[in-house]
């Protein structure tokens, strides 16, 4: 059988992207190969570790339990796009660095975008919502507290930011 | 873990959706939420030709109270993305079982995704909502090109990962009944080794009771413990009557191993799935009595 | 958090600092091995054997060579003629390994043949077309068994299953056990788990046909890595470039790769394309060799009514699957701290390294010593058991005591320095134990099976290596250096150079840190980089947590012998001896007279440009190498087996509450805390997480991790469907308590801190485990201790209960 391939269109990070892709490919392959977005990690190919996490218009999923195909139309946000204006970090990366809420950096990109969507939807979390929201991100560096601490700190300063 | 080569096709419509199934035949295979179809790809134990893709389609996403011949039960869209159904109010205060067996299931990422009929269809032993949609009866609306047929729960999972659905058929709306008279309590339990794995055993349960307390209606069921989600109707249909006093629950939770048929492995022997369906379906029949005496 | 400024009175170490590197993971800008996309670069996919022992009686690549995109299918026949057999860490030459299986496979994922394609997809789509006609062959799954003079040979030529095999005997231990007062002995039984990093091992290779040069790009952790590869490959080592520079996604000791490697430049320089081998989660489950210890210890423990303990016997069999690279020598990292923190005066040591028809194991995480730490630490509360004695108190009598330092234990090794009885009342006192005692009496009253687990344990760092020699007469190793070479170049700004990669471990941010202290500048302008296999000095890479104290060490040396030479400069052009200068934030005035100066920038110009300026015979420009040997390395051992190992020795406390279900077994750990000494800190942040990041590991080693292999040799857990990593919901809370006793051995004090964490948490959550289950009269003494071994455990006695009512 020949490959069949689609033509697509994809918002990422803001910027529009037209490609023809095999319909096989993956979403995450198809950032990570065809857009060279390497920020999102390929941990598992089988929809556990959560490392290829990003945002499909606003809410975090799974990249490789997607095809490309599916995301035609529609919006994703990876790591790269988690930065503020300017290319700085936000909040939320700058209190990973504060907190050390890293080791490898391989699973960070997912924590990052399962964090950012949580506090999109409760801006000041317990300790517990964020054990509950990162529970789907595997992480063998860092026994979670760090993240756990990073998350928290970051809500914090949010909410004194907006104070 | 990359996918064997397949065609692909986007339904726009319901209609497009069967006309496609029809056209390809039997190897070509409904794509909705793809949290259990798109891993089996990437290890090629699932193969299909083509992909009908219906997650474009906004009439398989709606959520609301029945009319007509559906009367009396919450409709949702087989569509419905499960992270919608576990935070719908109305669908929360109608068919609470739904919301409680959610919370047990995946992580946000796969509910972001996964679909409340991609489930079912699935079929997997111990999920979830199909043990749900069993306990309660739901009814399975499928549709095909010359049209569509209701099929209940009771009659829709044959065997692990096998169902009623026809390869030119696609889960429509799945229509979850509504208890009506008395005080109504449910509860679902499981027991994961990790938190959003799949079961080893679940268990769930809906009572009315009146004004007395005494049991107008029970239902239970149990996963992962059998080929597919049991309803466990004869020990359910027992407890009418009684007072759900710790006596009957622990009698019915020691009737329902006859009713089950494990398998064992490396996680969890035959006789421990047995024991826990026993513990399990005697507290979710504690907790369901217990919300009915506050409802 | 920690301290803003530093607790031990440095300028820099021990403060709360950023590290260097995560701002560039946090924004999507890190460069790991999968992020180098070269052009041209064709893709592998692997032929695994469903067997696992079985004759190869014909390959038919026909289709597969003729399917799309596919530019090469390679079978072990065409590839082990043309390499040389990979590097055995115990003297056993016949047992040959290479990439590819040749003839015979041996476990059930063994490589068979590698396709080469336009795209990973099509390698796999041309693989599925790879017929190869095998012959199944008996095989042999227990270790038990395996050791058994009949048993299924895994490699008939080498005569038997056993790699190695030695009983030693350090002191007068048969003495001690018919003198003491009461003996005990039980089996422990460690389950195979390993670290699983979520990335992948990854290798590409491009060779660099006008330089004559493969150039590598790998997630490797590996000793004497590039060396290694050449010699198989039979080419000079110096054509063999490995980039440092890329980002290792998680290793804790399993990142070896080599034979994906070795298979990556061969193909790379057999097509004259890049070539990348991506490994999927399935090849890396059952093909990756990365699998860790799977041991049955029987311990034999001779003691006193007064607890004391008087000698120990362990008798360790460990099951390193089908092949061997290092891991026969996981068994030898535990001599060097055989009687853990106690002092026990007499040990016997029987370590057995078996083959079996399994995936290989590969070095994890404390290499070996998590596992013994776990069959002592279950030791310990047996005796206490035994006694009716308070576990903690059992500890306090045999813990050897801060003024015994340095102390000497019956297998040769000195202890440096610990304070072993503060860290553990600091540890108790954190996690406020008399709380938790009363806690636990109240959760049994009301019928929950609760538990308090205690452990004490040790963490050998800083590693020379000596197992080697110790386990392999023809290996006459006794360095393990490191290096690192610092440049301040003509504008005044200081590079740090390393000569390995880094899997998390922050190392840009451990040179920085030490540059910094020593030259007295701010790390944060100081830069560190990664070299090349050839343009780097020698490294033996982060194994044995040892880069605080050699990379430490070392890049500490070399800034040091930069800043003699500054204070020579300033000699020669201030006109006074050195030992008159004053050196502050690098400028160098006169001692008492500060407006006599020259600063930083001024002597960095006259070391790059004013020669004229330069003391006589003086190098121009500013740069120094140090290559560090492991202090206290250098010996080989003695006969009997005696032998200096790891220099230093972190110790940790857990202690750990758990409670049990009764009617399902779940556990669920509420409260945990570490006390923690590996002496003075560089960075505490990066301490503390590396320490819970190993209790998390120690979490899915006790309770959830295991490869479980069928009665015929499948692996069972080849997915994470199976193989159940623990998330942050199953991770504790994890409350960690400090206490610094600096070494003596090291430049600033400090030990290592790489393995903190995992060498205590199985011990003490298996210690907690037990305690809950005491009042039903169950123990258990294996890893891990899954809902369902513990649901039976708890079943059993009640239902003899049952039977005897």
């Amino acid at each position: 059988m020949n490959e069949p391939t689609r033509r697509i269109t994809v918002t990422v990070n803001g910027t529009e992207h037209e490609r023809e892709v095999p319909v096989r490919l993956s979403l995450v392959d198809f950032l990570r190969e065809t857009l060279r977005l390497t920020g999102t990690h390929v941990g598992c190919e089988h929809g556990i570790c959560g490392a290829c996490s990003v945002l499909l218009d606003g809410d975090p999923v799974r990249s490789c339990l997607m095809f490309a195909v599916q995301a035609d139309g529609h919006a994703v946000t990876t790591v790269e796009g988690l930065c503020a204006a300017e290319g700085r970090m936000s909040v939320l990366q700058d209190s990973f660095c504060e907190a050390h809420g890293l080791q490898c950096g391989y699973c960070t990109p997912g924590m990052l975008v399962a964090s950012h969507a949580l506090l999109d939807k409760n801006p000041s979390p317990t300790a517990q919502q964020v054990r509950e929201a990162i529970s789907g991100n595997l992480c063998r560096c860092t026994g979670y507290q760090q993240i756990v601490d990073a998350v928290l700190l970051a809500a914090s300063r949010r909410s004194g930011a907006a104070n | 873990m990359k996918s064997a080569v397949f065609e692909y096709a986007l339904a726009g419509s319901l209609d497009e959706a069967v006309e496609l199934l029809a056209q390809h035949g039997p190897e070509a295979k409904v794509l909705a939420g793809g949290q259990s179809l798109v891993p089996m790809m990437a290890m090629r134990l699932a193969r299909p030709s083509w992909l009908v893709n219906v997650n474009e389609i906004a009439a398989l996403k709606g959520c609301a109270p029945g009319t007509g011949e559906a009367s009396g039960c919450w409709v949702t869209g087989a569509g419905l993305r499960q992270v919608d159904a576990e935070r719908h109010a109305g669908l929360a205060a109608g068919v609470p079982l739904i919301a409680q067996g959610l919370r047990w299931v995946g992580h946000v990422q796969t509910k972001n995704r996964g679909t409340v009929g991609g489930s079912l269809v699935h079929a997997d032993p111990s999920a979830e909502l199909p043990l749900v949609a069993r306990v309660l009866d739901a009814g399975l609306v499928l549709r095909r090109r010359a049209g569509s047929r209701v099929v209940a729960a009771a009659q829709f999972f044959d065997a692990p990962f096998v169902t009623a659905v026809e390869p030119d058929e696609c889960l429509a709306e799945i229509r979850w009944p509504v208890w009506t008279g008395g005080r109504i309590g449910s509860a679902f339990e499981e027991v994961s080794i990790r938190h959003g794995d799949y079961a080893i055993v679940a268990a769930c349960a809906q009572v009315a009771l009146d004004e007395q307390g005494r049991c107008l209606r029970a239902v239970l069921g149990v996963g992962g413990a059998s080929g597919t989600p049991i309803a466990v109707e004869p020990v359910a249909s027992a407890l009418a009557g009684t007072r759900l006093d710790e006596s009957d629950i622990e009698a019915a939770a020691a009737a329902v191993g006859g009713h089950l048929d494990p398998t064992g492995d490396v996680h969890a022997s035959v006789e421990y799935r047995l024991h826990l369906a026993r513990v399990l379906c005697a507290r979710v029949l504690r907790a369901a009595r217990d919300r009915a005496l506050r409802a | 958090m920690a301290e803003k400024t530093s607790p031990y009175g440095f300028r820099y170490i021990g403060a709360k600092r950023r590290t260097k590197e995560d701002p560039r993971f946090v924004t999507g800008r890190g460069r790991y091995a999968a992020d180098v996309q070269l052009h041209g670069m064709l893709h592998v996919a692997i032929v695994a054997s469903p067997y696992p022992s079985a004759r190869i009686r014909s390959i038919d690549a026909q289709a597969a060579r003729a399917a799309p995109g596919v530019h090469y299918v390679l079978t072990g026949e065409e590839l082990c003629s043309q390499i040389d057999s990979l590097y055995i860490g115990v003297d056993a030459p016949k047992v040959k390994r290479y990439p590819l299986a040749r003839d015979v496979v041996r476990y059930a994922g063994e490589w068979v043949v590698a396709v080469v394609a336009e795209t990973r997809a099509q390698a796999e789509d041309a693989a599925e077309l790879v017929e190869v006609d095998y012959e199944s062959l008996p095989c042999v799954v227990d270790p038990e068994e395996a050791i058994r003079p009949d048993a299924v040979q895994v490699h008939p030529d080498h005569g038997g299953n056993v790699l190695f095999h030695r009983r030693f005997v350090w002191g007068e231990v048969d003495e001690a056990f018919a003198r003491a007062q009461h003996r005990l002995s039980f089996r422990a039984r460690w389950g195979r788990s390993a670290t699983v990093p979520i990335e992948t091992f990854v290798a590409l290779a491009q060779w660099d046909a006008g330089n004559e040069i493969m150039d590598v790009w790998a997630s490797i952790q590996m000793p004497k890595f590039p060396e290694q590869l050449a010699r198989a490959l039979r080419m000079p080592a110096n054509a063999m470039r490995v980039h440092f520079d890329v980002d290792v996604g998680g290793s804790y000791g399993v990142k070896r790769g080599i034979k994906h490697t070795l298979l990556v430049c061969w193909l790379a320089r057999r097509l004259g394309r890049p070539v990348r081998f991506l490994e999927d989660r399935l090849e890396n489950m059952r093909g990756g060799d990365m699998h860790g210890p799977d041991r049955i210890f029987d311990m034999q423990v001779a003691f006193d009514g007064d607890g004391i303990v008087r000698a120990w016997k362990i008798r360790a069999l460990d099951d390193v699957g089908a092949y061997a690279g290092r891991s026969p020598l996981q068994l030898g990292k535990p001599v060097s701290a055989i009687c853990g923190p106690y002092r026990i005066p007499a040990v016997e040591y029987e370590p057995i390294s078996v083959m079996t028809h399994k995936t290989p194991q590969e070095a994890v995480r404390g290499f070996g010593q998590s596992p013994t730490n776990f069959a002592m630490e279950c030791t310990m509360d047996r005796v206490a058991r035994f006694l009716g004695m308070d576990r903690v108190e059992l500890r306090r009598r045999n813990l050897i005591r801060h003024d015994e330092f340095p102390y000497r234990i019956p297998s040769g090794t000195t202890y440096d320095s610990g304070d072993y009885h503060a860290v553990l009342d600091k540890a108790l006192a954190a996690a406020d134990y008399p709380a938790l005692l009363e806690r636990r009496e109240a959760a049994r009253r009301a019928g929950r099976l609760a538990g308090i687990g205690v452990s004490t344990c040790l963490e050998p760092s800083g590693g020379n290596s000596s197992f080697e020699p110790l386990f392999n007469p023809k290996n006459e190793t006794t360095t393990w250096m490191d290096s690192c070479l610092v440049r301040v170049d003509l504008n005044g700004t200081i590079t740090g150079v390393m000569g390995t990669s880094s899997s998390g471990q922050g190392h840009q941010t451990l040179v920085s840190t030490v540059l910094g202290e020593i030259f007295e500048r701010d790390p944060s302008g100081i830069r560190v980089v990664h070299a090349d296999s050839l343009n780097a000095l020698p490294s033996n890479s982060p194994v044995g947590s040892r880069m605080a104290i050699m990379l430490g060490g070392a890049a500490a040396g070399a800034a040091r012998r930069i800043r003699d030479n500054l204070m020579a400069i300033a000699a020669h052009n201030l006109g006074v001896a050195a030992s008159d200068l004053e050196y502050r934030n690098g400028d160098i005035s006169v001692a008492g007279q500060p407006d006599r100066l020259l600063t930083w920038d001024q002597l960095v110009e006259i070391a790059h440009r004013k020669y004229h300026c330069m003391p006589p015979g003086m190098e121009p420009g500013l740069q120094a190498q140090f290559v560090w040997e492991v202090p206290t390395g250098g010996t080989l051992p003695t006969a009997d087996g005696q032998v200096q190992m790891y220099p230093c020795y972190s110790f940790e406390v857990h202690v750990v509450y758990v409670e049990i279900d009764p009617d399902t077994g779940k556990p669920d750990l509420q409260r945990y805390v570490v006390g923690h000494d590996c002496g003075v800190m560089i960075n505490p942040d990066i301490v503390h997480g590396m320490t819970c990041g190993g209790v998390a590991h120690g979490v899915g080693a006790a309770l959830y991790e295991k490869f479980s292999f069928s009665d015929e040799g499948q692996l069972l857990a080849g997915t994470f469907m199976d193989y159940l990593i623990p998330s942050s919901l199953e991770v504790p809370a994890i409350d960690i308590v400090d206490h610094c006793t600096p070494s003596p051995l090291t430049t600033f004090g400090q030990k290592g801190s790489g393995e903190a964490g995992y060498l205590g948490g199985p011990a003490g959550i298996a210690c907690a485990i037990n305690d809950a289950l005491a009042p039903v009269g169950a123990a258990i003494a294996q890893t891990p201790m899954s809902h369902l071994a513990l649901w039976s455990l708890i079943q059993a006695p009640r239902d003899a209960g049952q039977r005897a009512a």
